[in-house]
């Protein structure tokens, strides 16, 4: 279901239906981030990959034309170019653990401290916020700086492209 | 702004449920999924929902430009304010034992200003990106 999304989305011309398309494929995502246990993972998913990112898409198409252009060129260098990139990823998944298995390395270094101890050092029963807060603090003070640091770049870029157009009128 | 008096009424009823949603998602983080970064992108989408349907300047009402652009940092500097608490009151930065007597509730009250810092950010960077992005006219004049 999302290869068919994803070959919609390539075959589609108009740029108002791979809006939709892309936000159809980012709720098929959250289900199978649902399936794989990360509800988390699959309520960010939803929220912004289906939403925002949607509505940021529709506001960029209302400044645009809702056509695709025809490619100047055939699509082969890069098509030989994708398909090398996920060949070799394919063949770097080879060397993984098996799913879910527990010998994996990332099974026995601090996860276990994390499951067996977590709740009883921080008393937050839902772990993904107890490691992502407390254990991972300054993960998540990096990726709240990049938030932050992205809010300021298009605020930055926005103000300035206005003061260069009131340049141009004087 | 839309003209559709059902979306309009929609809209008025959904939103509250939404911010109602958000919070939940924001507090109730500790114990089932959700956190500040999600309660966060919740908070701005019923934002922008009321700015799709009621048109930019009436969200630019109810939440004025000048408080989401502190909100992008006043989230960034409740995080790292939380951390030099932390060195303040005699532990390393970020720790969240010494910001209680007892070490657990200490947790629970780092990792709540934490939280709370991430949702301000990432709500407030939100619903900025998108006041940047509606904000501008078709024929690249800026409309506000």
């Amino acid at each position: 279901m999302m290869a068919a999304t994803v070959v919609a989305i390539v075959a589609q011309r108009n740029l108002f239906a791979v809006v939709v398309l892309s936000g159809v494929y980012s709720f098929l995502m959250a289900t199978v981030l649902v399936a794989l246990d990360a509800v988390d993972v699959a309520m960010t998913e939803a929220s912004v990959g289906a939403g925002i990112s949607t509505v940021l898409f529709l506001g960029a198409l209302y400044l645009t034309k809702g056509e695709e252009m025809k490619p100047l060129h055939e699509p082969w260098l890069p098509l030989v170019v994708a398909v090398a990139t996920g060949a070799m990823l394919i063949y770097g998944t080879l060397g993984l653990p098996a799913f879910s298995d527990p010998e994996a390395p990332i099974h026995r270094h601090v996860a276990p401290r994390y499951i067996h101890d977590g709740l009883r050092e921080t008393g937050v029963p839902n772990l993904v916020t107890a490691v992502l807060a407390s254990y991972r603090g300054y993960d998540t003070l990096g990726e709240t700086i990049v938030v932050f640091t992205a809010g300021a770049g298009v605020i930055v870029l926005l103000r300035r492209w206005r003061g260069r157009k009131k340049e141009a009128k004087e | 702004m839309s003209g559709d008096l059902v979306l309009r009424v929609v809209a008025k009823l959904l939103i509250a449920f939404m911010l109602l949603f958000a919070l939940y998602v924001q507090f109730h983080g500790d114990f089932g999924p959700g956190g500040g970064f999600q309660a966060g992108v919740i908070a701005a989408a019923a934002i922008i929902f009321y700015g799709i349907i009621y048109g930019l300047p009436a969200a630019r009402k109810v939440v004025p430009s000048r408080v989401v652009e502190t909100m992008v940092g006043l989230g960034v500097l409740i995080y790292a304010g939380v951390g030099v608490l932390g060195i303040v009151l005699g532990g390393n930065y970020l720790d969240y034992f010494v910001l209680s007597g007892d070490p657990v509730n200490g947790q629970h009250r780092g990792i709540f200003w934490v939280e709370a810092g991430v949702a301000v950010t990432v709500a407030g960077v939100m619903i900025k990106i998108f006041y940047m992005f509606a904000g501008r006219g078709r024929n690249g004049e800026p409309e506000a």
